[in-house]
């Protein structure tokens, strides 16, 4: 079942990196907000998956923007909720 | 001031007969609303207990006055239980999945954790649907068949099986329904989504109906004194009498068949209660024919109580007409008939500092009569807030007893600033402040270079116009919506606002190549213009000063502006002859003063004005704006000079041109039929990932498409310079070569989807073709101009092609209003925070940087922070790549 491909080698994935707690700490302070304020991303994305993150970690999103030259988003990981 | 609270939670769930009686005030039993003295009969559907509509009269329940009973509801007992038609499928849903006799859900309990997984497993699936049950099956709990439940709209439900051979079926009534509802346990209820708790499913067949509050459907007094009720009322007038005679038959013993009849017309009224449109069921009508508007008809829809009455509101302070052109006023400015400035107005607080001024305003009464005359006051609100509306009988008296605390209304004077409008306002430049003109006449008059961003002509259009009435709204108005503040368009960077048609033919026909002025030309031409002294004459003729064309398009220049660019008509020549260019395409501007090149539609149209762009990023707004007018006003007088007009004589060639493009159709045509017969030999080549028939159509459209640019061509060199259309084409300001080519020369090829038009009959598109005929007028190729006439055949293929393009605007337009109603609904709230973020207003980030570069693209050039290449060249005075 699992294949050699990994999601992030691909051109069009941008970097992705789960961030320490320190991290999401000072990051929660920079902007003053609380977990619940940053953009979700689930736990089974692609993505996700392949840097193991599980739901409550933070991840930084890294791309590269032809106006801003590097741009980081951060998202929270959250378990699918049931339908 | 209250602290906001945070929703908790919202629980959906159905009104149970229980609630409906407690919630009730009333028990109403007469169809009746009001005696013949006009009081309300009690029990009725007027009782007092529901609330009051009249002035004067108490509410029995509340003992409060009509102004402030908020109504209350009351309750029709029904006869026999009526299914709602709002749960219908709900319904028909459960009946499916449940047994007919005991009432469980038809699975087992292994079946169930199989497709809703076991508490808190990964694999979490969804609530049990109608298909995870087969139809037909035994039932797993009491071993009863189960039989089919066939649904017919609106409401009828039946039982459908098969007893010796032949189909039975039976009517299920609302009762059996709901008995068969009130069987179903709890618990199998949440493994379908329902919480039992507030949702029992037998709460969907109604055995109470409430009767909403008078307040909910007031009845009217019409001029002649006779009350009119609404339609709710009448609709619950319906309900009562069947029901009340239901109940009569009922306990009369009346045969089975009458009280089934009697059951259906009871559900009937219910129905249309509740939603009047439901399909499969005549809608209610009244008296006059017109169908009633019932519950569902309130809420739905545009004009109902979401759309119409809750998202967006009719306001005051507001007028609309229609809107004509006015060149003489600024693009920062409105026209406004007095009719209009006479009715709308602008609160004012009297204070010591301007009493004099409002006491005039006052005096001078609500009756304006000419433009000229100083604005007068239509109301005055005294301190306890109550409004008096001036007349000629008591503006004396009135301008006597004001004083600082009250607040004066005046009219719309010349200068007050007003939001102007046309609708669909779909990007923010559609709303801008304008600066109020009182003119005569009926309509709103706008400067022409403000038509881009409204995206408004003249064939008709009508605009809206709101008076801003607190003084934050005027700042408001003044510094972010005003016109000069919106000369850049946030999406692309670039100028909206600028030259449209004849600014740019005008400001070409000025400005291209070299023409010299005499002085009273030079004097006709600058008369708008702040200009002091004319600039020195280039060179004198018979002892009398000239001035070059370029003079006079640098009068209007800001000093010190320096620019080089090509214009519209640059033919981007391998080798550039700059300043020698023979179309004079190559614009020099060097400190203020145009050097070389034609101004036209690059330079000063709207959506990409380059000169204008450059004046924002290095004078500001207020410049620009003037430059606009002055420029505006320059090309018009420009094209008085020596007039600018088109034809049908324009659109004529010669003999020898006429000549040469039938002798160019023909070898088209000729070349068409060669390859055609070509493939009919077999002969064709395919090209690659193409078949025979594909390669053959390509080759055709290829040929024909040359034959018509040829045309173009030949007809373009007999039209120079001098004929209007080619004027227009090339500077930019409407049409194209390609227009021209139709009108002289010939049409070309029609076609729909991007191939030549092969709809039609058997195997051809017209009868006048034989079948099977690949040729090129046989599918839709036009040799005719405009100019010279369709044949019937071709006057059919143009309507063909024309009819795609009509399809196709009025399909987009409705799609992407759809979608821009939705993209409204889901950013409306979104806002930049000070830290840059983009975030909902629970704080919630969206962006963590405003379009990741937090850059305003309005101030921005063309996407970019920095113009570094402006200003290389404003310093340079040099072209850099």
């Amino acid at each position: 079942m699992s294949s050699s491909f990994n999601v992030l080698n691909h051109t069009m994935v941008p970097d992705h990196q789960v961030m320490s707690e320190e991290e999401v700490r000072t990051l929660l302070s920079d902007y003053t907000i609380t977990l619940e304020q940053l953009p979700k991303i689930y736990q089974d994305d692609p993505a996700v998956k392949a840097i193991g993150g599980n739901a409550g970690d933070v991840i930084r999103i890294v791309r590269e923007s032809p106006t801003a030259g590097r741009a980081e988003s951060y998202r929270l990981v959250i378990r699918r909720p049931k339908k | 001031m209250t602290s906001p609270k945070r929703v908790g939670k919202i629980e959906f769930g159905l009104l149970s007969p229980k609630e409906l009686r407690k919630m009730s005030v009333r028990k109403i039993i007469w169809a009746d609303t009001y005696d013949d003295d006009g009081f309300p009969y009690p029990q009725g559907l007027m009782d007092l207990n529901l609330g009051v509509i009249d002035p004067g009269l108490r509410c029995k329940t509340c003992d409060q006055k009509a102004s402030d009973c908020p109504g209350h509801f009351g309750h029709i007992e029904l006869a026999k239980p009526v299914i709602h038609v709002g749960y219908t499928r709900l319904i028909r849903k459960l009946l499916r999945v449940t047994c007919r006799a005991c009432a469980r859900l038809l699975l087992t309990p292994e079946e169930v954790d199989r497709v809703i997984g076991t508490e808190e497993g990964d694999l979490a699936a969804e609530f049990i649907s109608e298909k995870d049950i087969k139809k037909e099956r035994v039932c797993p709990h009491c071993g009863e068949q189960q039989y089919k439940i066939n649904f017919e709209k609106p409401t009828t439900f039946s039982e459908m099986w098969v007893e010796d051979g032949r189909k039975v079926e039976h009517k299920l009534t609302p009762a059996d329904i709901r008995s068969r509802l009130e069987r179903i346990p709890d618990d199998d209820l949440r493994v379908l989504g329902i919480n039992a708790e507030v949702a029992r499913p037998e709460w969907t067949i109604l055995t109470v109906l409430p009767v909403p509050p008078v307040t909910m459907r007031p009845s009217i007094i019409l001029e002649n004194g006779q009350r009119s009720e609404d339609d709710l009322t009448h609709k619950l007038v319906d309900i009562i009498r069947i029901n009340q005679r239901f109940k009569e038959n009922q306990d009369a013993g009346a045969p089975q068949l009458i009280i089934e009849d009697l059951w259906e017309l009871l559900q009937y009224h219910v129905t249309t209660y509740l939603d009047n449109e439901v399909a499969g069921c005549p809608p209610a009508r009244h008296r006059s024919g017109r169908p009633l508007k019932t519950l569902s008809q309130r809420l739905k829809g545009k004009e109902g109580r979401f759309r119409g009455s809750l998202s967006g509101k009719r306001v005051n302070f507001s007028a609309r007409t229609v809107i004509s052109p006015d060149p003489n006023i600024s693009i920062t400015e409105v026209g406004i008939p007095l009719a209009i400035a006479n009715e709308m107005t602008i609160p004012v607080k009297v204070t010591p500092y301007n009493i004099e001024e409002l006491r005039q305003f006052i005096l001078n009464g609500p009756d304006r009569l000419t433009i000229k005359s100083p604005c007068g006051a239509n109301y005055v609100i005294r301190p306890d807030n109550r409004r008096m509306r001036l007349s000629d009988l008591n503006k004396d008296t009135v301008a006597e007893m004001v004083e600082p605390g009250w607040t004066v209304e005046r009219q719309l004077k010349d200068g007050d600033i007003v939001l102007f409008n046309r609708q669909p306002s779909l990007h923010r430049m559609s709303i801008m402040a304008h600066r109020a003109v009182i003119m005569d006449g009926k309509t709103f008059r706008l400067n022409p270079a403000v038509c881009p961003p409204y995206n408004a002509d003249f064939d008709g259009d009508e605009m809206n116009l709101h008076i801003p009435q607190t003084e934050e709204a005027r700042a408001e108005a003044e510094i972010l919506v005003s016109v000069q503040a919106n000369i850049l368009s946030p999406r692309t960077g670039g100028p909206i606002i600028g030259g449209i048609h004849d600014h740019i033919s005008g400001i070409f026909l000025l400005t291209h190549g070299v023409r010299w002025f005499t002085k009273s030309e030079m004097l006709y031409l600058l008369k708008h213009f702040p200009v002091e002294h004319l600039p020195p004459a280039d060179r004198e003729e018979n002892g009398e000063p000239r001035w070059t064309n370029k003079q006079v398009f640098s009068a209007i220049i800001p000093d010190g502006l320096n620019m080089v660019f090509h214009a519209t008509s640059c033919q981007n020549c391998e080798i550039c002859r700059r300043e020698m260019c023979e179309r004079d395409a190559f614009v020099r501007i060097r400190d203020g003063s145009l050097i070389s090149g034609t101004i036209d539609k690059k330079a000063i149209g709207a959506f990409d004005g380059q000169i204008l762009h450059r004046i924002i990023r290095q004078y500001g707004m207020k410049r620009a704006a003037q430059f606009i007018d002055d420029m505006t006003k320059l090309s018009i007088r420009a094209i008085m000079i020596d007039g600018f007009s088109f034809g049908i004589d324009d659109e004529d060639l010669s003999k020898t041109e006429y000549g040469q493009i039938d002798e160019i159709l023909d070898a088209a045509i000729q070349d068409v039929e060669r390859r055609i017969k070509i493939y009919l030999e077999g002969q064709l080549e395919p090209m690659p990932g193409r078949t025979l028939d594909e390669t053959l159509e390509m080759q055709i459209m290829q040929v024909l498409g040359k034959a018509r640019d040829r045309t173009g061509e030949i007809a373009g060199r007999h039209l120079g310079m001098n004929n209007s259309a080619v004027v227009m084409a090339v500077s930019g300001a409407r049409g194209s070569m390609l227009n021209l080519t139709q009108m002289a020369g010939c049409l070309g090829q029609q076609s729909v989807r991007g191939e030549r038009i092969v709809r039609g009959y058997d195997e051809r598109t017209l009868p006048h073709f034989k079948r099977a005929d690949r040729g090129a007028s046989a599918h839709g190729f036009i040799i005719n101009s405009y100019k010279s006439g369709l044949s019937p055949t071709e006057f059919f293929f143009h309507a063909i092609g024309g009819r795609e393009g009509l399809v196709d605007t009025a399909v987009r337009t409705s799609q992407s209003g759809y979608l821009q109603r939705r993209m409204i609904n889901a950013l409306q709230d979104l806002k930049v925070a000070y830290d840059g973020t983009v975030r909902t207003t629970g704080g919630r980030i969206i962006q963590f940087r405003y379009g990741e570069d937090g850059t305003d693209p309005a101030r921005s050039s063309f996407g970019d922070p920095v113009d570094v290449k402006g200003i290389i060249e404003n310093v340079l005075k040099e072209e850099v790549s």
